[in-house]
């Protein structure tokens, strides 16, 4: 499916979503709220079938926290850029793994370094760092001093 | 035509291997032949531990396969058991969390051990000395023999660290027990 057809199509599915064309991929821009919806949509629609995450990224972008997921479909090849954004104070945006598996442990790394909360997790701990690690080291206010150094 | 030899201070005279052994040992002409023998043998075949954390260990197999070849040098069979290691080479980036795992294999090795840092993370934290997840050395957290920088060092430097290490070796007695470390 072209880029075009995609937009079309997603536009149908949520109508509150903002899509535009990148450089190489689409990106659809949707809330926390919708995004669970969408993504099962995205998934089980025969026409989408975007059964690969390939990416999942958690930024911080000053004002506001978000994550970036990378899909594609293996029997169509084509790829979407969906981004989630959420507040600073209380970041929370659904989990996405009861659809993408894989989703599991990107979502417990953006949850360890940027401090976003994934809802319905079955288990959101920290993966890299120690489980007494203070703190976001990602996060652009994050203070180094607050953690032991060697 | 005279042939004109290259001229060496006085002190360097001093500066002589056997002389050091034969100080160490207090002069004791048996214990300096016995020691001369046994640390021959200890240090030509140093046995280090199959352990490296990042690219440095890539350049460690290179150093250790068929074109550089440390077994010339006695260094030779890789033991995956810390407890048939004599020299533990930290090949990489420690980040804390890998830190006690570091130590845990350290104090496993029986003595008399050795550790080579190698490369610029493990002797100063190297490239990523600014993050926020590094150990600053692994002198921090084991003592450390030789120091090999580099990022990463080449086979030659490595190698060049083990002849250190070698040497190192050579000058320690087994009779006279006067740990520098």
């Amino acid at each position: 499916m072209t880029n075009q057809e995609l937009k079309d199509n997603l536009q149908r599915i949520e109508p509150t979503a903002t899509i535009e064309e990148g450089k190489q991929y689409l990106n659809v821009t949707v809330s926390p709220e919708k995004w669970h919806n969408l993504a099962t949509q995205l998934k089980e629609n025969k026409e989408l079938a975007f059964d690969y995450l390939f990416n999942l990224t958690g930024v911080d972008y000053g004002d506001n926290l978000g994550v970036v997921y990378h899909l594609e479909s293996t029997t169509h090849h084509h790829v979407v850029v969906v981004k989630v954004a959420t507040n600073r104070e209380n970041p929370e945006i659904p989990t996405i793994c009861d659809i993408w598996r894989t989703a599991e442990f990107h979502e417990r790394e953006a949850f360890d370094f940027f401090g976003i909360k994934f809802t319905n997790h079955p288990d959101l701990r920290r993966i890299f760092l120690d489980e007494d690690w203070k703190g976001f080291p990602l996060r652009k206010d994050y203070d180094p001093s607050v953690n032991p150094t060697y | 035509m005279g042939v004109k030899i290259k001229s060496m201070k006085y002190e360097d005279f001093e500066d002589n291997e056997t002389l050091e052994l034969f100080k160490q040992s207090g002069g004791n002409i048996l214990f300096t032949t016995l020691d001369g023998i046994i640390n021959w043998g200890r240090s030509n075949s140093i046995w280090p531990l199959t352990f490296a954390t990042s690219c440095c260990g890539i350049e460690m197999m290179a150093t250790g396969a068929a074109r550089h070849d440390f077994a010339r040098f006695g260094i030779e069979v890789y033991r995956a058991s810390p407890r048939q290691a004599d020299v533990i080479v930290v090949a990489g980036t420690i980040v804390p969390k890998m830190a006690p795992v570091l130590k845990r294999l350290y104090d496993q090795m029986p003595d008399p051990k050795y550790v080579i840092a190698m490369g610029a993370c493990a002797v100063s934290g190297g490239p990523f000395v600014n993050s926020y997840h590094i150990v600053k050395g692994v002198d921090k957290i084991i003592p450390v023999d030789v120091y090999v920088p580099g990022c990463p060092p080449r086979p030659e430097a490595l190698l060049y660290g083990v002849m250190q290490l070698q040497r190192k070796i050579k000058l320690e007695s087994a009779f006279n027990k006067k740990k520098d470390k």
